[in-house]
């Protein structure tokens, strides 16, 4: 075995255990040790992407001395060590993005536990990404949680707290849920190792039997886990946790605390049940059903909002809507199109959180939309970097949005019943996006009058001024280009992937 | 090489013009766009005070919950609503479970290899008396090590949430009270029974913690009476004698300790088994204490933070400044 191929394992472990070493560090180790870790994980995520893009084929890591059915593994593939090295650089970006947020906004002794909380949600994440194993999936869900939650209540207000006691209320429920499946399934098959319960549900369902339990098993995973990544009804928490949580919590939850959820319902379609089986079981035509209603109901929201932390809050919602339908088209060619969506999404929002928290930092901290007239001017960058996300979810060409959209409408032409359907909530969704993202970007562009501008006591930004968040700010603009202008060999590694994956 | 090129060629290039934009000292669209000053947005007195008394009397109508019918009726619709969906996911699942394979029946698919081997090869290949002890710490114990993980981050979140900063005013005296002064000071029963009980439980507990691979117990038991023990000796002594011993920096050191040895002695196991090395931990005979390998020592880590875990929540619930 090379040794490349211990680098997953290694990284869960180093995220892992660099959480209890922050507890005892005081805040400015803590900050280290937290970019150290998210640095160095993601140098080996691309040494093994590297490596198994070489080596064509996936491998299992057996975590202990007992093969897979007995004890723990993890297996690797391209999609796993491209999602593992792509969550890393996002992260590593919002946290060094929310470095002056963390600053005034947590109180002074509890700086290290807000990197124990990131340490231990990056390793959930990759756990989430490497695992082969339900009940191992379950256990980081967990910790996923609660580290969420951790993330959420930091900057001590009331509204934090209440949102992170909705969040906490509804995330249990999501996770109960996905514990009722998995019990189900492991009564069903006896297993809890991915590939073992797909050869037996293969076995069940050419026999024919236990069909109830089965169906039960499968709604009571993909309801679970939509509840956790929030699509459409069960949005209600998300606004007040994004839009009140400190700045790197806002950008991370929204960019990968629910992506690890959706990458995991990936796994659960393609390595656990059986693609076949699940389009059978008309589950996705739900799923389809709720994401159309999220993506346009996310953005009827976010245009009646005021508050633009909210909005960026909101049009996350519609965008979750945006990688369900995807599930929902029930071809490959739509999972594609979600997995790349999730990418997209990810590097968009980040972007949009962390520049409109520069552009509300030219405002006198306000985040009300007619105190932003004009920020565009007194915060150059932060001005371009939200018009450039504004742009890419709206899916201008050239932006990452783009080609998630393109991808979408491809994959709903394969699809003879759904295409209309697809097309138009499309395209209404698009339209309803551009609404209230140009509104924003024409806002932050229309020039204020000097005497207001001096009466609020606005100041002008820098780009040198906030440098940590400039340099966040570029790079996700650098990302954002990147994925909108590279994106065939994007998609082709992500086909590859989910070739591997199934 | 360079040159150097006059002003006033300088002045045409889009390097300068980009400098200057960035600077803010000349806007890019003054002088060269046609701009329109816009119209200054003029209200009368009365139109505004007119929409403020309309707001009011919106808001006094919507939070008049005594009469407002929309909203005790859609509590009703919500009360019933919920019922019927609960009884419905209620009938769902039983339905569900009752086409499951029946309980306890010899041929179900949980009865497979899995189970077979844990139960007759258990004790040999991990040394371990009590199977189900094998099975978490050995077999499966990357989900243990994930689950004692749980723990703590749970305790830190907790910390997030409750624990105040001592914050003292100009004589050193604390501002923020606690609950401390509310302490039942010297109860002699509760301090009675507490000398007679606390010892006996922490050695109850230490013994489960020790005796994990050998019978019934385990780290996690084992630590939830060591952590009720430390509870009653709180409850009967006060915050004052415990921190002599027990405070937040100890469960600190303390659980990064334990969980640093499980994820160090873990890490070892997984990468020797990954890679085909044969282990040097041996695994001693089946029913001695030190037997069964690593799981004595992971079964004392895990003790050490649930201990940890359960006593700092009561710290923390009772608004002790830890």
């Amino acid at each position: 075995m090379a040794f490349v191929q211990n680098f997953p394992f290694i990284s869960i472990l180093l995220s892992l255990f660099a959480g209890p070493i922050s507890s005892v560090l005081d805040k400015k180790w803590a900050k280290r040790l937290n970019l150290f870790v998210i640095v160095a994980i993601g140098i080996m995520s691309t040494a093994v992407l590297i490596f198994v893009l070489g080596s064509g084929q996936e491998y299992v890591y057996t975590m202990g001395h007992f093969p897979a059915p007995w004890g723990n593994e993890i297996r690797v593939g391209i999609l796993e060590a491209a999602m593992a090295l792509f969550f890393c650089v996002v992260m590593f970006l919002c946290v060094i993005g929310g470095v002056l947020e963390r600053e005034l906004e947590i109180e002074e002794t509890k700086h290290n536990l807000y990197y124990i909380m990131v340490n231990l949600l990056l390793c959930s994440l990759l756990a989430l990404i490497y695992t082969n194993d339900l009940f191992t999936a379950y256990v980081f869900v967990e910790i996923n949680t609660i580290s969420a939650c951790g993330l959420i209540m930091i900057r001590q207000t009331g509204r934090t707290i209440e949102a992170a006691t909705r969040y906490m209320i509804m995330s249990l429920l999501g996770s109960g849920l996905l514990l009722l499946g998995i019990c189900f399934l492991y009564s069903l098959t006896g297993h809890l190792l991915m590939s073992n319960i797909k050869g037996q549900v293969a076995l069940i369902q050419a026999a024919g039997a236990y069909q109830v339990p089965l169906l039960t098993a499968i709604c009571l995973m993909s309801v679970g886990l939509a509840i956790k990544s929030a699509l459409y009804p069960f949005h209600t928490w998300l606004p007040d946790a994004y839009g009140y949580s400190t700045l790197s919590s806002a950008a991370i939850l929204s960019s990968l605390v629910s992506k690890g959820y959706i990458f995991l319902l990936v796994k659960i379609f393609y390595r656990v049940i059986g693609f076949d089986i699940i389009k059978e079981s008309k589950v996705i035509n739900v799923l389809f059903v709720f994401g159309i209603a999220g993506m346009i109901m996310g953005s009827v929201s976010a245009i009646r909002e005021s508050d633009i932390q909210r909005m960026i809050a909101y049009s996350s919602v519609a965008q979750i809507g945006y990688i369900y339908m995807g599930f929902g088209l029930g071809t490959t060619a739509g999972i594609i199109a979600s997995i790349y969506h999730i990418l997209s999404h990810a590097a968009t929002k980040s972007l949009l959180f962390i520049a409109s928290s520069g552009i509300t930092d030219a405002s006198g901290k306000s985040n009300d939309f007619f105190d932003l007239t004009g920020s565009g001017y007194r915060n150059r960058l932060a001005g371009a970097a939200f018009t450039v996300g504004s742009l890419s979810m709206v899916g201008i060409p050239m932006f990452s949005g783009f080609i998630s959209k393109l991808l979408f409408a491809q994959a709903a032409l394969e699809n003879r019943h759904k295409i209309l359907i697809a097309l138009l909530a499309l395209a209404i969704s698009t339209v309803l996006n551009t609404v209230y993202f140009l509104k924003t970007v024409i806002r932050i562009y229309t020039p204020e009058k000097r005497e207001v501008v001096i009466d609020k006591g606005f100041q002008d930004v820098a780009i040198w001024e906030q440098s940590s968040k400039s340099i966040a700010m570029i790079c996700l603009i650098a990302l954002n280009l990147f994925l909108g202008l590279c994106s065939e060999p994007l998609v082709a590694l992500i086909e590859r992937g989910l070739e591997m994956f199934a | 090489m360079s040159r150097k090129i006059p002003d006033k060629e300088y002045e045409k290039t889009l390097s300068f013009r980009l400098k200057r934009w960035l600077d803010g000292t000349k806007d890019a669209f003054v002088d060269t766009v046609e701009m329109k000053e816009q119209e200054e947005f003029k209200e009368d007195d009365t139109v505004v005070i007119n929409r403020t008394k309309e707001r009011q009397q919106r808001m006094a109508r919507v939070y008049d919950l005594a009469n407002n019918l929309g909203i005790s009726g859609f509590n009703k619709l919500y009360r019933i609503f919920c019922v019927c969906f609960c009884l419905f996911l209620v009938l769902m699942l039983l339905i569900a479970v009752s086409f499951l394979p029946a309980y306890g029946h010899p041929e179900n698919p949980v009865n497979n290899e899995v189970a077979k081997r844990y139960i007759e090869d258990g004790l040999q290949e991990t040394g371990s008396v009590n199977i189900v002890t094998g099975m978490i710490l050995d077999y499966r114990a990357f989900d243990t090590l994930g689950e004692s993980h749980v723990l703590f981050i749970a305790t830190c979140t907790v910390l997030i949430l409750l624990r105040k900063d001592r914050k003292k005013d100009e004589h050193g005296n604390n501002i923020d009270v606690s609950d401390r002064i509310y302490e039942p000071k010297n109860d002699v029963i509760l301090q009675t029974a507490a000398r007679v009980l606390v010892p006996p439980i922490i050695i109850f507990g230490i013994y489960v913690v020790l005796g994990g691979h050998l019978g019934p117990g385990g780290g996690f038991s084992g630590g939830a009476i060591i952590g009720a023990g430390l509870i009653l000796y709180l409850n009967a002594f006060g915050f004052k004698k415990t921190e002599r011993f027990f405070t937040g920096k100890t469960y600190k050191i303390l659980s990064v300790c334990a969980l640093g040895c499980y994820c160090l002695a873990k890490s070892y196991s997984f990468y020797t088994g990954a890679n085909h090395i044969e282990s040097i931990i041996p695994l001693g005979t089946p029913g001695a204490i030190l037997s069964s390998g690593l799981i004595l020592i992971l079964n004392i880590c895990v003790g050490i933070v649930v201990a940890g875990t359960m006593y700092t929540f009561y710290v923390m619930f009772r608004k002790g400044d830890y």
